[in-house]
């Protein structure tokens, strides 16, 4: 899968009812939007909008079924937001060596 | 010395042989804070709002939006720190030691509203990262 536009990634998780939607999909799997609706306390057409913005991100996939269409989690969209946390991890130790560098250099 | 990624909140902590009052001045003197960490236009204000400027990458200007949060001379300073649609708190903690300083930096992710009241998003937030780390437990 092509990683989707880190932007959409984090604006996705930004909100929390898209967040908690995203997790009640990672955490029961495949739901209906009925069934997410019923989860999210907001309406079904709200909900319907979350989906798309989780989509975007290609957070989420759907399939639909007669009538019914399907979402479920795609856990590996989190990538953007993995390598992000694991570049902070290295830019901080980083920049701990530089501030160390300029007390030891500096008398002020 | 420092977490592992994914969790909910990023520590670094280092002890320095330099007194908490020169550590503090690196914190929170402009040009000093240039020197080790980015182009800002930082006062150690409460409420005062800066950016730091670092060069731009792909997907991201480079520029990260903060707010003064708590200003304790010598001891503890923290920062809102927003950029790309994801705010977190920089949160630095001075503890004098026999040696020089213990210093320690906690970043913490709450979500994309960094205005007042961040306590309150942060719970939300947090419980995402979290987890994140059990669903990213899944990536290869």
């Amino acid at each position: 899968m092509t990683p989707a536009n880190a932007n959409y990634v984090f604006r996705a998780l930004s909100d929390p009812t898209r967040r908690g939607i995203f997790e009640e999909l990672t955490r029961a799997g495949e739901q209906t939007v009925h069934a997410l609706t019923r989860h999210a306390g907001v309406s079904q057409p709200a909900v319907s909008k979350h989906l798309t913005v989780l989509k975007r991100a290609k957070l989420v996939r759907h399939r639909r079924q007669g009538r019914e269409t399907h979402y479920r989690a795609r856990p590996d969209a989190l990538a953007p937001m993995v390598d992000w946390l694991n570049l902070y991890g290295a830019f901080w130790r980083d920049r701990f060596d530089q501030l160390e560098n300029l007390l030891n250099s500096k008398t002020f | 010395m420092t977490t592992t990624v994914p969790t909910r909140t990023l520590v670094i902590e280092r002890e320095m042989p330099h007194p908490p009052q020169k550590v503090w001045r690196a914190l929170t003197e402009s040009p000093l804070i240039e020197e080790w960490l980015m182009t800002n236009d930082f006062q150690p204000v409460v409420g005062h709002r800066f950016t730091f400027r670092a060069t731009p990458a792909r997907n991201w200007n480079g520029i990260i939006d903060c707010e003064v949060l708590e200003v304790e001379p010598n001891a503890r300073l923290s920062y809102s720190w927003g950029s790309l649609g994801l705010g977190s708190v920089v949160a630095w903690t001075l503890t004098p030691t026999e040696r020089g300083t213990h210093v320690r930096m906690e970043q913490s992710g709450f979500g994309v509203d960094q205005e007042a009241n961040y306590k309150g998003a942060s719970y939300g937030w947090n419980k995402f990262i979290g987890n994140l780390e059990r669903v990213a437990g899944g990536l290869s």
